[in-house]
């Protein structure tokens, strides 16, 4: 193959031509925004519209800075809170680079700008936090809870804290706090939240400890309770037994008196016929049922029944 | 082998240039249309951004763009519900899953209820993409975000919530409220998340508190024990005492009778011997006196027969030494 000086002048060109495009030409996608700069110093306003955009080959640069809203999650901090009680809190918020000429200026890229934001607000949420009792930052209202059978009995003694500020409206006041910084920083916060709250681990082992006795509580409130309805029920079986057995008593001796009643007029209106006679009759029949073995007889011979032992008394 | 040398060396040439340039029109066009040709799958949306710009969403099915890097292809599975756990791990999903939890993990089920207790409260939220535009352009990271939202949202329920009413009768409110709060903040963050449920998982207190919750729930078995104790009691005895006491009664009822009867017998009988009585008294009262006495004596042990004459005898029996036997 022989080449031609021809050919060797047309291929050159052509890459030259190439090479100028690449450096002409930039894309600027739907994340990102680009601001141009010659020989550092930026020229224009930034570029956000997406596509193929046109730049002085050599000279300018594209600084690609990214576009979409961030998430900044902060690192937990261990603030005291006006009340004394020592937590943990943990903040989000979003962020975007609202401004990418003072961002590119001031904090350079996204690493410079996380640290400018972990400092912005860790501050203000420390100096919010430090500002009000732990009970603000847990509850956002002061809805009351709903009672069961348990809380009712905690309740009664622990009366429940109001809310003036709340969660919600502490995290605003974070975030509109260092919102009021971050310009300076081309950078725009939005949505700030308190993500995480939890106790000290030596506050943790108190509030364990409160939990265990305020459960403790209710478990011998459940166990009387147990004993007061069980003594009761027991109560009122006492009574059912008494009541029975005194119904039945009383229907028995009832039904007994109206006999012995009944018996004692039968035996009157036999005997009222001759009561002596009646008197005899028993006796003697009394003698056959009380005199056995055992009973000694001394009789004198007056007697009825051996005057004839004597003298045959023959008329 | 020198003579297959130049055998080989002489079949190159015999390929000729248009066949070399086929081959590389065709590898070309075999590249070309790689580049141009695509498939959606049925749960997914192609989204297609064409120098950095966004162009259009394509449907599931076969489609074509510019190849070469003139248009970038983006599949975002907007059919597919996606699922996010808090508070512990499935380490291998399955017919019995497994589940773990890792100190991390931990971390984001640890939790503050309104009356500032601790509670260990695990979640998932299972959640579509609405707008792969939004998901994909507005914000960065969108999947981190949306943990974060979830992680604050939940928190900020629960700090409003008591530990009972987290523990029991508020699950099912605080999880819908959950739901649409989340919800809410998605719109306001514009993230193109559509959120399905949000399902509290375990909810528990932490570990060293667990025996004292435990023995809430032992006590309130031995307060049912105990008055399912007493009541079997009472239905023991009550029954047996009504049975004694309509045996009480009927006793009293079968005495009755008996008296009655009784009396009436002896009644009749006393009648039945007055009658004759009357017809003949005297006679009848002797021969009665005497039949008794003939009763009686022979079964009499002792029978000391004296005169009345002698007065003096009663002294000489050895009563005493009777009575002792």
């Amino acid at each position: 193959m022989k080449l031609s000086l021809k050919t060797i002048l047309l291929a050159g060109s052509l890459l030259l031509v190439l090479l100028v495009l690449a450096g002409a030409l930039y894309i600027v996608t739907e994340t990102n925004q680009v601001i141009i700069t010659q020989f550092g110093k930026p020229i224009g306003d930034m570029v956000t519209k997406p596509g193929v955009h046109l730049k002085l080959p050599f000279v300018q640069k594209a600084n690609y800075f990214e576009k979409r809203w961030l998430e900044w999650d902060g690192d937990p901090n261990q603030i005291p809170t006006k009340d004394k009680k020592y937590i943990w809190v943990n903040t989000y918020a979003r962020w975007r680079i609202s401004n990418p000429l003072v961002f590119f200026q001031r904090v350079r890229d996204e690493r410079g700008a996380y640290s400018r934001l972990d400092d912005i607000l860790d501050g203000e949420t420390r100096n919010a936090v430090a500002n009000s009792d732990l009970i603000e930052i847990v509850r956002t209202s002061n809805r009351p809870f709903e009672k069961t059978g348990e809380t009712a009995i905690i309740q009664t003694e622990q009366q429940l804290e109001t809310v003036t500020m709340g969660r919600e409206k502490i995290s605003r006041i974070i975030l509109k706090n260092a919102a009021a910084i971050t310009p300076e920083f081309g950078i725009e916060l939005r949505d700030l939240q308190i993500k995480r709250v939890n106790y000290v681990e030596e506050v943790q082992q108190k509030v364990f400890d409160r939990m265990i006795a305020e459960r403790q509580r209710i478990a011998s409130m459940y166990r009387s309770e147990g004993d007061g309805k069980s003594a009761e029920i027991r109560g009122q079986k006492e009574r059912e037994l008494k009541r029975i057995q005194s119904e039945a008593y009383k229907t028995a001796q009832e039904i007994k008196g109206k006999a012995d009643a009944e018996a004692t007029r039968i035996y009157a209106e036999a005997f009222n016929r001759d009561a002596e006679f009646y008197q005899f009759w028993k006796t003697l029949d009394t003698y056959r049922t009380t005199l056995d073995a055992n009973t000694w007889l001394l009789l004198s011979t007056n007697n009825e029944f051996l005057k004839f032992l004597k003298t045959a008394g023959v008329r | 082998m020198p003579q297959d040398m130049p055998a080989l060396g002489s079949l190159l040439p015999r390929i000729s240039p248009r066949v070399v340039k086929l081959i590389v029109a065709a590898v070309v066009l075999i590249i070309l249309l790689w580049g141009t040709i695509y498939t959606i799958d049925p749960e997914e949306t192609g989204v297609i951004l064409r120098f950095g710009k966004y162009v259009r969403s394509t449907p599931p099915g076969l489609h074509f763009k510019l190849p070469l890097g003139i248009e970038a292809l983006t599949k975002v599975p907007v059919q597919r519900q996606l699922k996010m756990e808090f508070g512990f791990r499935t380490t291998r999903p399955g017919v019995v899953s497994q589940y773990r939890v890792t100190p991390e993990s931990l971390e984001e089920a640890i939790m503050l209820t309104g009356d500032l207790n601790v509670l260990v409260v695990e979640w998932i939220v299972q959640f579509k993409i609405k707008d792969p535009y939004k998901y994909l352009f507005k914000l960065r990271n969108a999947d981190a975000t949306f943990r974060l939202m979830n992680e604050a949202i939940v928190r900020k329920i629960v700090g409003d919530n008591s530990v009972d009413e987290v523990l029991t009768v508020g699950r099912a409110r605080i999880a819908n409220e959950a739901k649409d709060q989340l919800q809410h903040l998605c719109d306001l963050y514009e993230i193109g998340i559509d959120v399905n449920q949000l399902i509290f998982q375990d909810i528990n207190p932490p570990d060293p508190v667990k025996p004292a919750f435990n023995e809430v729930n032992q006590s309130l078995q031995e307060k049912e024990r105990k008055i399912n104790e007493a009541w079997s009691e009472y239905n023991q005895e009550i029954p047996r005492a009504l049975g004694e006491a309509e045996q009480t009664i009927r006793g009293a009822e079968g005495y009755a009778m008996e008296r009655v009867n009784n009396s009436l017998g002896d009644a009749s009988r006393f009648t039945a011997v007055y009658r004759e009585y009357v017809k003949a008294p005297a006679v009848t009262r002797r021969r009665l006196y005497l039949e008794t006495i003939a009763d009686i004596l022979p079964k009499l042990s002792k029978k000391i027969i004296f005169d009345e004459n002698q007065k003096n005898i009663m002294p000489l029996l050895n009563l005493g030494e009777e009575v002792k036997k």
